[in-house]
């Protein structure tokens, strides 16, 4: 193998990477505040890439991908408002129970409502193509979808740490029960930092609906993945996830640049657990108390 | 463990189900001919198999349906029990109850060719028939093969020297490069070594070959890859929603080598949409056939679920019409008259086709005649269901089925004693 298709087989790993960063920083974010592990959150990006193919005829492709992440953001916030809230002081295990059976209820609904065989979906004509980056070749939808994901967690990166909004989150995230006695109530922001958890996997069931195939159990094959750079990235780190993300996708293209593309999946798990081995709590975990 | 665990809501169906069956059964029990005929019913409704496993299930719902509505079987009910096989393991625990506790007549369905076979080892060992409606693997009709096993679908080898015919009039073959991608599992490693196998018999030459995870969804390093190699062919071995996935990210990648490949199904076709399809596939069988029973069959599977059937629709379909027939035929449920039936020369199915089918004794391989489908271009697609055409039947009306099972892979057939 020339070392030009090494590099590019790494190159594309790495940008590979920044569509498990969406879904996994909505996971982390979901977690770190109020300690549920939602194991629904592939089940919105599935509903995400079903809306998409939904209200597309109608508000064609881009408008989806502005209407849909606030539809999925709107039903995360009626989600955590209805069952989230009653689980945030309960043993942890209910909440699993409880969003597991919630990923399980979304994807019979979506076969109920379109049935169980992969609906086609395509990428729109203008973005259809290929980019040349001096010899390496790259979809243009991809880099769409990349600058989209960058835009997104950039925004996201400036609410926590550049608001008032965001400090009260990252305080919460240390110790609400402080933030609690200086008279500050939680709810509104756990509310709020659903919705947009929830709203970005929604967002990247939008943008992938265009190259996977859309089908009623595709949010529970990108939940693992997503969980996997969670735990790499630790706990509670913004920037923790974000390297996470990149680190896995570039694994990835590394074992399938020398040649072992049936390794691949395999590989991040192996990741984790070398990871976990160095560092249980993971490459850049805070050390919260709540949670130790 | 509490009492109430132990009896949970499948534990009193169960039980009550069993109460309810012998009340029923009580006044007719000497005559036991007359009950109804139970089948089983199993295949994969989840993960990368399940959008096929769904309509195998329409399918099974309606010949279910027709068979009763036009008396039954010799006026005896016919009642399938159907169940997700999920995997290698859980198939062969679920086709075991259904032999020991439901008593099934016989197991039909499967298409992951590694479930198939841990439910033809299960069949075998309770002497009962196992009718395979959609797994492929030669090895099945091969070393692994099974005196209570009989195929409906269609085994590699066929698809091999189908699309192959096809390859070899477009010139893709002789002193040309192909590049494979393969199925990570049992159906594309022997469909593989079927491939390669005749890309050297004629000629040709590896570019090169991936194997790919069967829930692997991201195909972008395979297209780099692709590119690189500059292959005459691309070819596929590849399964359920892979097949998909592929067609998808080819279009997104721009990629324009020649498609072409061995494992398809047309429900992975819609899918990827009329804009990604491309390429001229084998197929067992489509809604396109222009035979009166096949269109026929198209209308009613249409009226009922608003779509057209798919190939593992069809095949599904075929299976309980086969045993049906085969009940009819022999009088009775008795496994040993039914090998003997499907095994002797009067055994003739009309599958919808040209010609009719009948199963070839050494291998118990349904022979049928095949079809190669080939991509429209967009602007010529109808709707989003006739989106390719189909050519006539293959092979050739003037060639034995035999021919089609030539150089078969997968060790030989031998049912032992």
């Amino acid at each position: 193998m020339s070392l030009f298709l090494f590099l590019s087989q790494l190159l594309n790993g790495l940008l590979d990477g920044f569509y498990y960063l969406l879904i996994a920083i909505g996971l982390s974010l979901i977690f770190s505040l109020g300690g549920i592990v939602n194991l629904a959150h592939g089940a919105f990006f599935a509903i995400g890439a079903y809306l998409a193919i939904a209200i597309s005829p109608y508000t064609g492709f881009f408008g989806a991908v502005i209407l849909v992440p606030l539809i999925v953001a709107g039903l995360g916030m009626v989600t955590e408002r209805l069952l989230f809230t009653r689980f945030y002081r309960a043993d942890p295990l209910y909440s699993l129970l409880l969003t597991f059976g919630l990923a399980m209820v979304v994807e019979q609904s979506l076969r109920w409502a379109f049935g169980s065989a992969p609906l086609a979906y395509s990428i729109p004509d203008v973005l259809r193509g290929q980019v040349f980056l001096g010899d390496f070749i790259y979809s243009r939808y991809r880099i769409f979808l990349i600058v989209v994901a960058i835009a997104a967690v950039a925004g996201l990166w400036f609410l926590l740490n550049r608001t008032a909004f965001g400090r009260i989150v990252r305080a919460g995230i240390q110790n609400p029960d402080i933030l609690a006695a200086m008279g500050i109530s939680l709810r509104p922001y756990l509310s709020a930092v659903a919705g947009i958890a929830i709203g970005l996997a929604g967002l990247a069931g939008v943008l992938m609906a265009p190259i996977v195939p859309v089908h009623p159990a595709m949010g529970a094959e990108v939940l693992t993945a997503a969980f996997v750079v969670v735990v790499i990235g630790g706990l509670g780190s913004f920037w923790g996830v974000v390297l996470a993300a990149l680190l896995v996708g570039l694994v990835k293209g590394l074992v399938i640049a020398i040649g072992l593309p049936s390794w691949s999946l395999a590989a991040i798990y192996l990741l984790m657990f070398l990871v976990l081995m160095l560092r249980p709590r993971g490459l850049m975990g805070e050390r919260i108390l709540r949670f130790e | 463990m509490s009492l109430v665990s132990k009896f949970n809501r499948r534990g009193f169906l169960r039980s009550s189900g069993v109460f309810a069956v012998g009340a029923l059964a009580a006044p007719t029990i000497l005559r036991a001919q007359d009950g109804p005929i139970v089948l089983g019913h199993l295949t994969p409704r989840t993960g990368f198999l399940g959008p096929l496993g769904e309509y195998a299930v329409m399918a099974v719902d309606l010949a279910v349906e027709e068979v009763n509505a036009a008396g039954g079987i010799d006026g005896r009910e016919l009642r399938v029990l159907k169940e997700d096989s999920v995997n290698p393991q859980t198939a062969s625990t679920k086709a075991e109850r259904m032999i020991e506790r439901d008593g099934v007549a016989a197991i039909i369905g499967e298409i992951s060719s590694a479930s198939a076979l841990t439910i033809a080892q299960t069949a075998e060992r309770a002497k009962k028939l196992f009718i395979n409606t959609g797994a492929n693997s030669d090895a099945l009709r091969g070393a692994d093969c099974k005196r209570h096993m009989f195929h409906v679908e269609t085994q590699n080898v066929m698809y091999v020297n189908a699309e192959g015919q096809h390859l070899l009039q477009s010139g893709l073959v002789e002193g040309k490069s192909w590049y494979l991608l393969t199925a990570d599992y049992a159906f594309g490693h022997d469909l593989s070594a079927g491939a390669k196998a005749f890309l050297e018999r004629h000629g040709g030459k590896l570019a090169g070959e991936d194997l790919i995870p069967t829930d692997a969804t991201d195909f972008s390093s395979f297209m780099l890859k692709i590119r690189e190699a500059k292959p005459d062919l691309v070819a596929l071995n590849l399964a359920g929603t892979q097949i998909t996935s592929f067609f998808k990210q080819y279009g997104e990648f721009g990629l324009d080598f020649p498609l072409g490949g061995f494992g398809f199904d047309t429900a992975m076709a819609w899918a990827a949409g009329v804009e990604n399809f491309k390429g001229t596939w084998p197929s067992v069988w489509n809604h396109l056939i222009q035979t009166e029973k096949s269109q026929a069959f198209t209308k009613t599977f249409m009226d009922k679920y608003g779509k057209p059937p798919e190939n593992q629709a069809w095949g599904d379909y075929m299976a309980i019409q086969i045993m049906a027939q085969a009940i009819r035929a022999t009088k009775g449920t008795d496994t040993a008259a039914i090998i003997e039936y499907f095994e002797s020369a009067d055994a003739k199915f009309d599958m919808m086709k040209t010609r009719q089918g009948y199963f070839h004794p050494e291998t118990h391989q349904l022979l049928q005649e095949i079809y190669a489908i080939t991509a429209l271009p967009p602007a010529e697609a109808k709707n989003e269901w006739d989106i390719f055409t189909t050519a006539g039947p293959l092979p050739a009306a003037d060639q034995p089925l035999e021919t089609l099972i030539a150089d078969a892979v997968g060790g030989t057939c031998s049912f032992g004693s």
